[in-house]
């Protein structure tokens, strides 16, 4: 069967199971529509954490990323894993816990303030709405390059399975089609890893298989070190991102920003117990390092074969332009891969020096898509490869809209506006409010915001500067004031978006960038998107300042926050 | 009250101890002091490389399965488990 064929068979086939979960999962309550009834077991709601979790960016881009960065790309794999340390010991437990349905709602509850709650929606708003516009192109991208429909049509029909499901099922519906679309997604990520590292180490497992030799009793890292050098690169195994300082406080956001973003927060509300909340952030994260381990291998090898494709030792043997494969034309045709004959002899050359390399594009997305096809894998795996990325970008875009329309409904409308209306009726809000966010999201999609390369970074940055310090705050310190609250996270805000805006442009426009993109401005050497870290520094030192000098915590705000740290009821 | 604040001591001091773990494989092993660790080989990785794109994430799954662990002892002792 050819790969078109079989692409659709298989896409078809997991989008027609998402539709049947949406049908046998279907919300009666307002419990099932937030938080999937509180009773998912710890091992499934790992799982579906996972999926929630590994968007676009970590099935398609972070292997790519590191691919090209090397060493510098360990920041994004000790970055999106460490987090879950903190949320496993600092939030998920006691959170679950107080058995809020939203994270602003334990927000608005801990510093007894209405105001405390609508700080908390805007910061969750803005940080997944960035975030799904992200998975919405993933969507559109994905369906354009394998099944050769237009971004548009591909876009519309992954934004109707999304509303079928999490429409109709919430919270219950999502957590079940997420399970399934994380066995999809891992399936898909293992397979062509697999193959991969055997045919080049000889071991199948990718873990090893990246420490191994090859055939020729060179180690696999030594080789990859001693092609890219040769090529003018820099050594894959040690080249750091900007600096030591930097990669330390990258790190740290993105470790901060992982444990304060509410649509994985959320997940640890479905859960029937404290004791199941700690055990399933565990599930959770060794579902994650199944995939997270792999795609240092996935880096590593797609980068050696891809150099290895086009230069040989000798530059008189380099692969001619006219011979290249048909992987090669394929990409090219979107306009990731672009090839500039510069010495006009007819042969690819591929190297570091920018006025010699001719390999003048070569996107970092690609690798991960483009590695089956490099190695020359069948078509099945590469079928499968399209039905993983598009199940990696609808499981997370589905926890950001319910993150999204929960805080609409629950917090914004039941909490804040109308306390008086019925449990029925908030039910057909939230559906309604789902519905709405889908809209906002795939109006988004269908165009794309200059900012939007910009934006995942910025979320990550609101939710380590804002929320994660907000609720940490809130359960390790029992003298923490609704004033210290609102004043940190607003200043933490403050902080993180003034420098962003100062570097990246006020809203990512360039030419409002008053201090310029350039590393002699940054604060110590580090890059505006890994400022989260600052930013909650400065939340920490500013809601202390402010707690010192006003009014102390209610009596009975005290005793919740006792009553949260145990997990017993009495 | 004095049984809820002894209970969240043990509770502290144990984050305490899964952190520092937590900070010196990623933070100490895969980032500050990787230049020296990398002069070490295991198999075919650096180990400063090592720690930092696997070991550090492997070393993340245990703390946490072990914190989970530890704090159902410490619920049990403390007669804090849920009923």
């Amino acid at each position: 069967m050819d790969l078109q064929t079989l692409t659709f068979l298989f896409v078809g086939a997991t989008f027609a199971l998402y539709i049947s979960i949406a049908f046998w999962a279907k919300a009666g309550t307002t419990a099932e529509f937030y938080v999937a009834g509180g009773g998912i077991h710890p091992i499934a709601n790992g799982m579906a954490t996972a999926a929630d979790w590994m968007s676009a960016a970590s099935f398609i881009s972070m292997a790519g990323l590191i691919a090209f960065y090397g060493y510098g790309g360990s920041v994004f794999l000790m970055g999106w894993t460490g987090g879950y340390v903190l949320l496993a010991m600092l939030l998920a437990p006691y959170l679950r816990k107080h058995g809020s349905f939203t994270v602003p709602e334990f927000i608005s509850d801990r510093y007894y303030s209405k105001t405390a709650r609508v700080v908390a929606v805007i910061c969750l708003i803005i940080a997944s709405v960035t975030y799904v516009i992200g998975q919405m192109k993933g969507i559109g991208v994905a369906f354009s390059r394998f099944l050769e429909v237009s971004y548009e049509t591909g876009l519309l029909t992954g934004i109707a399975i999304v509303f079928v499901y999490a429409v109709m099922g919430g919270m219950k519906g999502i957590t079940y089609t997420q399970i399934a679309q994380y066995v999809i997604m891992i399936i898909a990520y293992t397979i062509p890893a697999i193959f991969i590292s055997f045919m080049l180490t000889g071991n199948p497992i990718p873990q090893l298989g990246l420490g191994s030799e090859m055939v020729d009793g060179v180690y696999l890292l030594d080789k990859v070190d001693q092609v890219v050098t040769e090529l003018g690169f820099a050594e894959y195994t040690t080249q750091a991102r900007l600096s030591l300082t930097n990669m330390f406080v990258y790190t740290l956001s993105l470790m901060i920003g992982t444990a304060g973003l509410p649509h994985v927060i959320m997940r640890f509300f479905t859960v029937p117990s404290v004791k199941a909340a700690r055990e399933s952030a565990g599930w959770a994260l060794l579902f994650i390092a199944i995939l997270y381990t792999t795609a240092p291998a996935v880096a590593a090898m797609a980068r050696l074969n891809l150099m290895t494709t086009i230069d040989q030792p000798d530059q008189a043997q380099n692969l001619a332009y006219a011979d290249r494969p048909s992987w090669f034309k394929n990409w090219e045709k979107t306009g990731l891969l672009k090839f500039e004959d510069k010495n006009n002899d007819g042969l690819i050359q591929y190297t570091g020096d920018k006025a010699t390399n001719e390999m003048v594009k070569v996107d970092r997305d690609i690798m991960v898509l483009a590695n089956p096809e490099i190695a020359g894998l069948p078509n099945w795996v590469i079928a499968i490869v399209a039905a993983g990325g598009l199940a990696a970008a609808l499981s997370t875009a589905a926890g950001l809209l319910l993150a999204i329309a929960s805080s609409i409904s629950h917090d914004l409308l039941k909490g804040v506006w109308h306390p008086e209306i019925t449990e029925k009726k908030e039910l057909l809000y939230s559906r309604i409010s789902m519905a709405g966010a889908i809209a906002v999201a795939g109006y988004f999609g269908f165009n794309p915001p200059d900012f939007a390369a910009g934006t995942v970074a910025l979320a990550f940055g609101l939710a380590a500067s804002s929320i994660f310090p907000a609720l940490m705050m809130g359960i390790f310190s029992k003298k923490m004031n609704k004033e210290g609250a609102i004043a940190g996270m607003l200043s933490g805000i403050g902080v993180t978006l003034l420098y962003v805006f100062q570097h990246k442009g006020i809203m990512f426009v360039q030419s409002t960038s008053f201090l310029g993109d350039m590393d002699p401005n940054w604060f110590l050497g580090i890059e505006p998107n890994a400022f989260g870290a600052i930013g909650a520094t400065v939340n920490f030192a500013v809601a202390f300042l402010v707690m010192s000098r006003t009014a102390p915590v209610p009596k009975h705000v005290e005793e919740m926050i006792e009553n949260i740290r145990v997990p017993s009821h009495n | 009250m004095v049984k809820n604040s002894d209970y969240w001591k043990s509770n502290i001091a144990l984050i305490v101890k899964c952190l520092s773990v937590w900070f010196v494989v990623s933070y100490l092993f895969g980032i500050v002091f990787v230049d020296v660790l990398n002069l070490v080989k295991l198999g075919g990785y650096k180990l400063g490389f090592w720690f930092a794109q696997q070991g550090s994430i492997y070393t993340f799954v245990i703390l946490i399965f072990y914190y989970a662990k530890k704090m159902n002892q410490i619920d049990e002792q403390f007669n804090m488990h849920e009923k």
